[in-house]
């Protein structure tokens, strides 16, 4: 199982510890990551929103150069997902307009290889049975919402490996780990990411409504596997300090449980502490 | 929605339509106005035009208030509406188009902070090759002259290494700024697909 591995930008930033968990659980699960050298920002949404073909250019370098080291992607931001996967599918199905891209991106490109998503990799790939064999530390009774967002699930003739209005995929993961899930109707509401700087207040009323709905359904934390939606998630949280609500990416989940050493140092990274949930439940 | 502004001028253009359907690539002819994309619409509160509204206001044509509406720049790109679309008409490329055309006409809207973001944002990349949070959020608070809100979380974050003082180390920086400028060129030269 070997993939290369597109980190984008915000897990060499503000998701450090996003970035440092999938290498050490892509590590210990067996799933080889090889970093697409000289990767560049897939252009996220401020590419599609100013021009369509820099949107697909800023996308079909990296495409390209994955093509070129023969390999599919494995990425783990859904943002980068989907303008990887939009590239490629339009590529695809518009097989005359390849050769813009072509020329646009100054490389060859024959739409080859495709771009996965890490949890769609571990869910499928690797497996609930032999994720649940290799459980050490249980997240016994740690009450959790899984929350998916928009770009791992929709549009869903692009990205889905997932039901677009009611995914699974994490449920099913977090319940091997041993965690106690709640089902709730957040999972794929938009939590205004993409206008957290430069509209805060919309941003701000999107994560109160989301973190609230978690809460009402008993959770005491919210697992994720978007950088945009942790950071957005953790920051535009205005409520009462007492009550804040941790945010976990599935990966840092995946680690603790299988007894990664370091998982302290990821916990350590971020905005809203988990350490005071996590010592409470012995984890 | 006026069809004429107070002098009794009309306010259409007739190319418009085509215009945006050429850019956006997708058939808003379909659209039957069942209001499913407003419905599930997560930032209505804070649009002028609903997104049913504006499909029907650039179906009619009506090219000033559609570039200068808040609603294509509030839009948070989540996909609802066009996952739920019954007659697959793909709003977040119409948006998508009504934006671009809007930037390159030069039109103004009302939400002039989220243009300015996109812009500080492809600056980044084109300087950078990848994103530099911390001179991009520089530049968007000298474009938008807000210099004081988020201070204490940017600090905190400096601190917690989620801000990199120093900007990413990448090769290509020839090849990423080639590709904007084919794409400079390819505006300019008035072309399109």
């Amino acid at each position: 199982m070997k993939y290369a591995y597109y980190p984008g930008c915000s897990l060499e930033s503000t998701a450090r510890e996003y970035d440092l968990s999938v290498r050490a659980v892509c590590s210990s699960l067996g799933i080889e990551l090889t970093e697409l050298a000289d990767w560049s920002c897939c252009g996220a949404s401020s590419g599609h929103s100013t021009n369509r073909w820099l949107a697909h250019a800023l996308a079909g370098r990296n495409l390209a150069l994955a093509e070129r080291a023969g390999l599919d992607i494995a990425v783990a931001c859904p943002s980068c997902y989907v303008r990887l996967r939009t590239t490629y599918q339009e590529m695809k199905d518009n097989p005359q307009q390849q050769e813009e891209l072509v020329n646009l991106i100054g490389m060859p490109y024959e739409v080859k290889y495709s771009t996965r998503h890490l949890l769609d990799i571990i869910v499928n790939d690797i497996g609930p049975e032999e994720l649940k064999k290799r459980v050490v530390k249980p997240l016994k009774a740690l009450k959790v919402a899984c929350y998916y967002g928009c770009y791992l699930v929709r549009p869903p003739d692009v990205v889905a490996f997932d039901d677009p209005e009611n995914p699974e995929s994490m449920d099913m993961l977090l319940d091997t780990l041993g965690a106690e899930v709640r089902d709730w109707s957040g999972k794929v509401d938009c939590c205004g990411g993409s206008l957290s700087l430069s509209k805060r207040e919309i941003a701000c009323r999107l994560v109160a409504e989301i973190t609230e709905m978690a809460q009402r359904a008993g959770a005491q934390a919210i697992v994720t596997a978007c950088p945009l939606c942790h950071s957005n998630l953790e920051m535009r949280q205005t409520a009462g300090r007492q009550n804040k609500l941790p945010i976990f990416y599935f990966t840092e989940l995946i680690g603790l449980a299988i007894g990664l050493d370091k998982t302290r140092s990821w916990f350590k990274k971020h905005m809203i502490s988990p350490l005071n949930l996590l010592a409470s439940h012995g984890l | 929605m006026p069809y004429f502004d107070k002098n009794g001028q009309t306010t259409y253009d007739a190319n418009f339509y085509q215009q945006v359907k050429a850019a956006s690539g997708t058939n808003i002819d379909r659209c039957y106005q069942c209001l499913t994309c407003s419905l599930g619409c997560p930032v209505t509160f804070a649009m002028d035009y609903l997104p049913n509204q504006l499909v029907r206001m650039v179906q009619l044509g009506l090219k000033q208030p559609t570039l200068t509406s808040a609603t294509i720049w509030i839009c948070a790109d989540c996909e609802a509406c066009a996952t739920r679309c019954p007659n697959d008409v793909e709003i977040l490329r119409l948006m998508d188009a009504l934006r671009e055309i809007a930037q390159q006409e030069g039109i103004r809207g009302k939400e002039k902070t989220v243009a300015a973001f996109h812009q500080a944002f492809l600056a980044s990349i084109k300087r950078w090759g990848r994103q530099h949070e911390l001179s991009m959020l520089l530049q968007l608070k000298f474009k938008t002259a807000d210099f004081f809100s988020d201070i204490a979380l940017g600090i905190k974050m400096l601190l917690k290494g989620k801000l990199k003082l120093l900007p990413p180390r990448f090769g290509d920086l020839r090849g990423v700024r080639a590709i904007f400028q084919r794409i400079e060129k390819r505006i300019t030269g008035g072309e399109r697909a």
